[in-house]
């Protein structure tokens, strides 16, 4: 075998960069989508009578784009990032891990366009058509494959625990997504399908794939994030590491029993949205733990909040877990709930942690990232800071409209005369949201423009890379003709 | 033979049964976790493997290497 000359990286950083780029082009088009359903629902004119992009079609376009295509991609480059470092090893495949990106990215896509031509499977979260099901199902086994290889082939001993949560996260997700999307196709060549699953059952099995897509794509996989990131860039090794142990545990263990909260109140029965209830009150445990963990691993370096953007993102991500996972388990009880439910209070929640939580951890690992996979500094620090006010003041505005909306809006469907009457119509109820929906989407508008800005930023920090390289080319090139 | 398997279906069984195991287990990892003062510093060590690609400098060593 003749060996080649040419430089190779000991990492695959190329997959990494691949789906670093797409996870900030579908965050660009996702949010993008976020904040004109979001004026959609404000000045409904905007529907223009064209079915394509009426809010029933592009909610679902929305969802898919942020959490499958921005979080799902920024997992795959943070975790094939973080497996190979704290290994020490290759990843497994590059050819598997090539079609990891393409299988993944063709599944978001080919998603977006079927809901907005109207094919839906109706699953909130899992809309997706049987075809696209499938080839999700094995682009996750090959993902799935690629880390247990590489975990396999590690050179150290112990597998650090951003591994475990990310692991936890690629099997649970595996599990499911094949139970939910159980489905019996109309015919061979049609994309219409019959759930397997019926009843109460088929609602029990949606919101266990539900919740859990919160508990381990939405939460578990971005802890993985944070236990890597946040001492990486804050340069000191995690607080504590048995506490990330028990958090871990806790976490995984949990979760899988909460789904049921989502149907309080309905045909399932009241001890299984009892013991979900129960299980999501003790969430809150290893969610703050974890939280702590974070937090605290900032100690005796809180100085670098003042002069460092990155470790804002990450700080701020964190507050908005502890505040998110302290929501949701009050949300799950049964007399909350009974407000909280079918209103937009719903919705501010699920925003806290997905705006807050998620892509604040996202923006925060991949400034931490980008410099180091195109080998320069980032295009511009003053857009970093920009960014990070735009996403906070957004977030905040978002939710406190959307508690203003939700909890005035479950109000109002509850509110009775003194004779027991409906004290509101449900137009009332209807016409109150306009001025929270407004300062809603104005909120989502500023989140919009920081990861505007951030795309900028990221373009422009690869361009110089590329410069910078072919500086140094020609240097090397001069170098040797003199020679 | 796999009648023993009716019990597990019966709620005043099996509710008192996960509670006894998801307990102890829970239990045991704690126990595991901050009982022994070697193995909580053995544990503890595991927090610098992402620092353990980095140079004295804090650089990372992993950038270029010929083949």
């Amino acid at each position: 075998m003749v060996a080649s000359s040419a430089p190779v990286e000991q990492y695959n950083y190329d997959i990494v960069r691949k789906f670093t780029i797409m996870a900030l082009v579908w965050g660009v088009l996702g949010m993008t989508a976020g904040v004109y359903i979001a004026s959609e629902l404000t000045w409904p004119f905007l529907n223009f009578n064209i079915p394509e992009i009426t809010f029933g079609r592009l909610r679902p376009v929305h969802t898919t784009l942020v959490i499958f295509g921005f979080g799902g991609s920024a997992l795959f480059a943070t975790s094939y990032y973080v497996v190979q470092r704290t290994c020490q090893t290759r990843l497994f495949s590059d050819g598997m891990a090539n079609f990891t990106f393409w299988g993944w990215n063709l599944s978001v896509g080919l998603a977006a366009i079927s809901y907005m031509l109207g094919y839906t499977q109706a699953r909130e979260y899992a809309e997706m058509v049987w075809p696209i099901d499938l080839l999700i199902a094995v682009t996750w086994v090959v993902y799935l494959v690629i880390y247990v290889m590489t975990l396999r082939k590690r050179s150290q001993p112990h597998i650090y625990v951003a591994n475990w949560f990310f692991i936890a996260f690629i099997l649970a997700t595996a599990l499911l997504h094949i139970f939910n999307n159980m489905a019996v196709p109309v015919h061979m060549f049609s994309l219409e399908s019959y759930s397997l699953h019926a009843g109460v059952q088929d609602a029990m099995t949606q919101w266990w794939y539900g919740h859990n897509a919160v508990g381990f794509f939405l939460t578990a996989a971005f802890l993985g994030m944070m236990y890597y990131f946040i001492p990486k860039q804050v340069g000191r090794p995690v607080y504590s590491y048995r506490l990330s142990i028990i958090h871990f545990w806790a976490l995984i263990f949990l979760y899988m029993w909460v789904g049921g909260h989502h149907l309080h109140w309905t045909a399932l029965p009241d001890w299984a949205s009892t013991l979900a209830a129960g299980f999501s009150i003790l969430l809150l445990m290893p969610s703050w733990g974890g939280m702590i963990n974070g937090i605290m691993t900032l100690s005796g370096a809180w100085d670098k909040l003042r002069t460092d953007p990155i470790i804002r993102f990450m700080i701020v991500s964190l507050s908005f877990y502890g505040m998110s996972t302290f929501e949701g388990p009050l949300m799950s009880l049964k007399s909350v709930n009974a407000l909280s439910h079918y209103t937009d209070w719903t919705v501010g929640h699920v925003h806290s942690g997905a705006l807050g939580w998620v892509a604040m951890v996202s923006f925060g690992s991949f400034y931490h990232l980008i410099p180091r996979l195109w080998g320069t500094k980032m295009y511009s620090e003053k857009l970093i800071f920009a960014h990070f006010w735009l996403a906070t003041i957004g977030i905040v505005l978002y939710i406190a409209a959307l508690w203003v909306a939700g909890i005035g809006q479950g109000l109002m469907l509850r509110g009775f005369d003194e004779y027991g009457n409906l004290a509101y119509t449900f137009i009332e109820s209807v016409s109150f949201l306009y001025e929270p929906y407004a300062v809603r989407a104005f909120g989502g508008a500023l989140f919009l423009t920081g990861i505007l800005l951030m795309f900028y930023n990221t373009m422009m920090t690869i361009r110089k890379s590329k410069k910078e390289q072919a500086e140094i080319d020609a240097k090397v090139a001069a170098k040797l003709a003199n020679a | 033979m796999f009648e023993w398997l009716s019990w597990f279906t019966h709620m005043e069984n099996t509710k008192p049964f996960v509670l006894v195991l998801f307990t102890v287990t829970f239990v045991l990892i704690i126990l595991y976790v901050f009982s022994n003062r070697n193995r909580s510093k053995r544990l503890e060590s595991y927090k610098n493997i992402p620092f353990d690609d980095e140079d004295e400098n804090g650089q990372s060593k992993d950038i270029k290497n010929e083949q």
